[in-house]
């Protein structure tokens, strides 16, 4: 090289530091601030300063009912959601795994309950569950079913929910796998074939072992998002009725932004970050399992 | 494969069997904005009906839709075009210099529940008197694109040859002018996948607008909010608003359908 100056030399550095910084800036920083201020007694509506009160807030919020019903819920939530969204998903991604007219069509179609705005889908839905003028009461008439109170029910609410979640979510999946099954090599298809395999076989020994890590990185992506599910729960519900669909995303947004109880709130997100921590950190080991 | 014959019959059923419940709530949806109240409400639902335009009149002249989609897209295109501007050399040199640890770092920032930012976002912004202004919203939704555009760029880096920087480098240009001039004229699809995932994801966002924005700035997703906490919700100005706010990220699908498939699997595909 003729000319090698500073910039050229640390262009490393250089490049991603805007990045870097701004990341900082809008995440870290905030993020420390949520720890400190979890170990505060904080509520900007008493008007009391900051206190430093250690982890007085975690356990204030370990002995609230509500948050232990709003974690188990979270959970519910999530595994309800992503095993019927990881098996529909990747059924539907075998059924399309073939050349036909008009496949992208069928993924045009697939994509759009993927780019639709999440708090426009809920209300959708809220038409669709209302139980005088609902659609899906009407069916169920039709059919000479009991009719349902969906999201106004406290007992059906969590379903009705974790079904929106499984419509808007389920295409991601189908797509993740119908990518990661045109990526598969055809060689170990053709030698099963010469030795014979029937083709359940084939598809339990040979296809679903190599599109496992796929299928898994999608529930990872996935679970980590329905754990934080907000939009769509606080648009159809808000956490009710009562507190029969609260979960810890919603009732944190509900101590910060509602109740401005900032100590419990910042507690409970520290409890979400962990659960999040884990779900990623555990999925991941389970790939590399498989992987190996 | 050989298909079974069965299985050719059975085929176009299931094809029906995917489309139909996938479609329906679109549909469903488009037929109530141009629904009147009565009809709407109206037992058994009617899939006959006269159709009108006062929902979408409604929408557009009585609640100032225009300025919301205006205030979308202001805060959409910033975001995203600030988020490339920052991004695109860190993918570069995340790809470049295989620096997997700083791709992690901004990955984070996607993994975090976005609630945990917002709360001490709500009390700085409040005192440095950044509540519904531009700013505020602006920063916040880059710590939605940016992610995107590091994650789908540094991928797309990574296929880039490098002989081709190289040899342009032999005959003297610096490593910058072989990104600028050479590497990202070659990237321009994964730049659109980038893109426009990244717009549609600040399109939708509706917890931090939600928090920081209040009358001036208000974006799209709030308004169609608030219209539902009417006394008695008005579906028919519901629908429409949800037909208004949905139309422009299902537009660009429909024109980057390759790249927005491309940009939702890669992650997960190449791992």
């Amino acid at each position: 090289m003729i000319k090698s100056g500073f910039f050229e030399r640390n262009l490393r550095y250089i490049f991603p530091l805007p990045a870097l910084f701004f990341v900082l800036l809008l995440m870290v920083f905030p993020v420390a601030y949520t720890l400190v201020i979890s170990f505060t007694d904080w509520a900007l509506t008493s008007g009391r300063p900051m206190k430093f009160v250690g982890f007085s807030s975690y356990l204030g919020v370990l002995k609230e009912p509500r948050f232990i019903d709003a974690f188990g819920r979270t959970f519910s939530f999530t595994i309800g959601a992503v095993v019927l969204e990881a098996v529909i998903g990747t059924v539907l991604a075998l059924v399309l795994n073939r050349e036909f007219v008009g496949k992208n069509g069928i993924k045009f179609i697939l994509l759009l309950p993927l780019v639709s705005t999440p708090v426009a889908i809920g209300i959708v839905w809220n038409l669709f569950y209302d139980p005088t003028i609902g659609f899906l009461n009407y069916c169920l008439s039709i059919l000479g079913l009991p009719q349902s109170g969906w999201v106004t029910d406290a007992s059906t609410v969590l379903p009705s929910l974790i079904m929106v979640d499984v419509w808007q979510w389920t295409p991601m999946i189908a797509l993740i796998v119908l990518a990661g099954l045109a990526g598969l090599s055809s060689e170990p298809y053709e030698s099963a074939r010469v030795d014979g395999a029937n083709s359940t076989q084939i598809f339990c020994f040979i296809t679903l072992p190599m599109i496992m890590p796929t299928i898994l990185t999608a529930v990872i992506l996935r679970a980590i998002d329905a754990l934080k599910t907000f939009d769509i729960i606080y648009a159809m519900t808000g956490g009710g009725p009562g507190y029969a669909s609260e979960t810890i995303n919603i009732m944190a947004y509900k101590y910060s932004f509602e109740y401005f109880d900032l100590g419990s709130a910042s507690a409970m997100l520290v409890f979400l970050f962990v659960l999040v921590l884990a779900a990623s950190l555990g999925v991941m080991r389970l790939r590399k399992r498989f992987e190996a | 494969m050989k298909q079974s014959p069965v299985f050719r019959i059975f085929f176009p059923i299931l094809l029906v069997l995917i489309i139909v419940p996938t479609l329906f709530p679109f549909l469903w949806m488009l037929l109530s904005s141009i629904k009147s109240q009565v009809d709407i409400i109206s037992w058994p639902p009617k899939f006959v009906f006269d159709p009108t335009m006062i929902n979408f009149y409604k929408v557009f002249r009585e609640q100032d839709f225009l300025k919301y989609l205006i205030n979308s897209s202001i805060v959409g295109v910033s975001s995203v075009a600030l988020s490339l501007l920052m991004g695109l050399p860190a993918a570069y040199s995340i790809a470049r210099f295989g620096q997997k640890r700083l791709a992690v770092f901004i990955l984070i920032a996607r993994l975090m529940p976005g609630i945990s930012f917002l709360m001490p976002w709500y009390i700085v912004f409040s005192r440095l008197g950044l509540m519904d202004s531009y700013t505020a919203l602006i920063l916040s939704h880059i710590l939605i694109a940016m992610p995107v555009v590091v994650w789908v760029m540094s991928a797309y880096f990574e296929g880039v040859p490098r002989e081709l920087e190289e040899s342009a480098m032999i005959d003297g240009a610096t490593q910058q002018f072989a990104f600028l001039r050479i590497v990202l004229p070659l990237s321009v699809p994964g730049v659109v996948t980038a893109t426009t995932l990244s717009f549609i994801f600040s399109w939708n966002n509706f917890m931090f607008s939600q928090v920081l924005s209040m009358e001036k700035t208000k974006t799209l997703p709030i308004a169609v909010y608030n219209f539902m906490s009417y006394a008695e919700v008005d579906w028919g100005g519901v629908m429409a608003a949800a037909v208004a706010i949905m139309a422009p990220a299902i537009v660009l699908t429909m024109i980057f359908q390759k790249y927005v498939v491309k940009g939702l699997t890669m992650g997960a595909v190449k791992g």
